[in-house]
């Protein structure tokens, strides 16, 4: 599939990068943890899902990058990143 | 708080007032601010999440209308209600839904679609000329609605893309029968499962890539198409250019875009898109079993729920005594095609029968629309709600899923007659 990929692009076709661009994560303690989410997607993915989860769901979220998407995420680096993303986008 | 702030505070307040009919007499009259981008409160429903509704904004991608903005990589980008007013949704109006950032432009000519699989005797490419050329041409007037549609309604709410009511579309859909492609390339009886993949890739290798699979049978169904048009043009880019699966009276995830290959395999497929996500509590819902694919607990969300959508008015709409109230909107199932819409103006208390529009298929939205008095001033709870030739109608009450798929609940829309 990569190959075909590779093969059928004549450019990647970006939605709205300057737009993307404006996007910023919140300050706050473990932010840098969290820099590895916009890897694969873009800031307002998280944003979208606030203010519901609570640690315990965010928590759940982080794993699930991990576990299913493959998300570089060391397992030491879960807890300040889900606390991370309760304190600035959970149940306030 | 600034004033924008406070004018969304009070207008959320406004609408968690009307969300039950017993508080509306309490109610003064005045006028309901202006709803923020997509708000779904407008529509009388639950609201979505705050976070989203502050991060959603009308934008553009290239060769789209402004659309409501979800998120921007993967592009998630939902139709505004306008578009519903007709029974066709234009193809540059339409939602677009993609799992994985890594979405090619596909040129035309150097695509190519693969079939094969260990359940295919005969494994054959086709170029788009020579699937144009090569097959008979069908056209199909079908809805396209994202498993997820109306996730934000959910309460409480549910991770994933917090979609309000337009990730959802009706066209008339141009291709060819897949039953046909399968046929002349030898499918043997021992295939279960015909499973798709398309041209797009993830950010990162260790990221599942999107493939979904269909029963046999549903992948011979004379409804199941290659399309290579939409609405008499080419597929746009954002909704798989060059041809895309169309799957009528399933939700979108089927509907597999940029399809670049067909494998006809006598195993049931087991990767992460088929057996952990787009699934259901086993047995909760009405539509079709996907037998190779249940599991103890849970089991694919499969085809849509009846559901209908009130598009003439919004929430604190104010019409003059006297004035008749129009009542306008459409309503679709999974495919049996929509028996009646009935619309009540007393919060439930008593139904009537809308007018239906005309008959685009039973797989396409039905137009519907019915007139009520206003004989006296005060308020107006404005309910619709849709039954399927199947006998399947929407709930009073959210069927809470883990996933946030199959709202159909049925809408309220508060009116005033002034």
């Amino acid at each position: 599939m990569r190959a075909l990929i590779a093969a059928l692009m004549t450019a990647l076709a970006t939605g709205a990068p300057a737009q993307e661009a404006k996007l910023q994560l919140k300050d706050g303690p473990g932010k840098e943890k969290a820099a590895v989410c916009v890897a694969c997607h873009s800031v307002d993915y998280i944003v979208m899902n606030s203010r519901f989860m609570t640690k315990a769901g965010w928590t759940a979220s982080v794993n699930k990058m991990i576990n299913a998407f493959g998300a570089p995420i060391a397992k030491e680096d879960v807890d300040a990143l889900a606390t991370y993303l309760a304190q600035q986008y959970g149940v306030p | 708080m600034n004033d924008g702030a406070s004018r969304h505070a009070l207008r959320r307040r406004l609408l968690a007032g009307v969300a039950g009919a017993g508080t509306l007499a309490a109610l003064p009259a005045r006028r309901v601010l202006a709803a923020p981008v997509g708000s779904a409160g407008a529509l009388g429903f639950a609201e979505i999440p705050d976070g989203a509704l502050a991060e959603q904004v009308l934008e553009r991608l290239p060769g789209k209308l402004p659309l409501i903005k979800k998120t921007y990589r993967p592009p998630n980008f939902e139709t505004p209600i306008e578009y519903f007013r007709g029974v066709i949704t234009p193809n540059d109006a339409f939602f677009v839904r993609w799992h994985l950032a890594g979405i090619p432009r596909v040129d035309a000519k150097a695509w190519k679609l693969t079939l094969g699989g260990d359940s295919l005797q005969q494994p054959r490419s086709y170029s788009l000329e020579q699937l144009r050329t090569g097959f008979s041409p069908v056209e199909i007037t079908a809805v396209c609605q994202c498993s997820g549609n109306r996730r934000g309604l959910f309460v409480p709410h549910v991770a994933g893309v917090e979609w309000g009511v337009g990730a959802m579309g009706n066209a008339v859909w141009r291709g060819v029968r897949l039953k046909d492609l399968l046929a002349r390339s030898g499918l043997q009886p021992s295939a279960v499962e015909v499973v798709f993949d398309g041209a797009d890739g993830p950010a990162i290798d260790k990221t599942p890539d999107f493939v979904k699979s269909l029963p046999v049978d549903v992948a011979l169904d004379e409804n199941t198409l290659i399309a290579f048009e939409m609405n008499g043009q080419p597929l746009p880019h954002w909704n798989g250019y060059p041809a895309r699966l169309v799957v009528p009276g399933w939700t979108g995830t089927y509907w597999v875009k940029a399809v670049v290959s067909i494998n006809a395999v006598s195993t049931p497929e087991t990767n992460f898109w088929m057996k952990t996500a787009y699934r259901l509590p086993r047995g909760r819902y009405p539509g079709y079993a996907f037998k190779t694919q249940q599991a103890e607990a849970t089991e694919p969300i499969t085809s849509m729920v009846t559901n209908s959508l009130i598009t003439s008015f919004d929430v604190g709409h104010q019409v003059p005594r006297g004035k008749p109230l129009v009542v306008k909107g459409i309503a679709w199932d999974g495919g049996s095609g929509i028996d009646r819409v009935e619309v009540s103006s007393d919060a439930g208390d008593t139904w009537h029968r809308a007018r239906l529009g005309r008959d685009h298929g039973r797989f396409s939205f039905r137009e519907f629309e019915h007139t009520v008095p206003t004989r006296s001033t005060g308020s107006l709870v404005v309910m619709a709600r849709a039954t399927s030739r199947s006998g399947e109608t929407q709930t009073e009450q959210l069927s809470h899923n883990p996933a946030g798929y199959h709202h159909n609940v049925i809408q309220r829309v508060y009116v005033e007659v002034v």
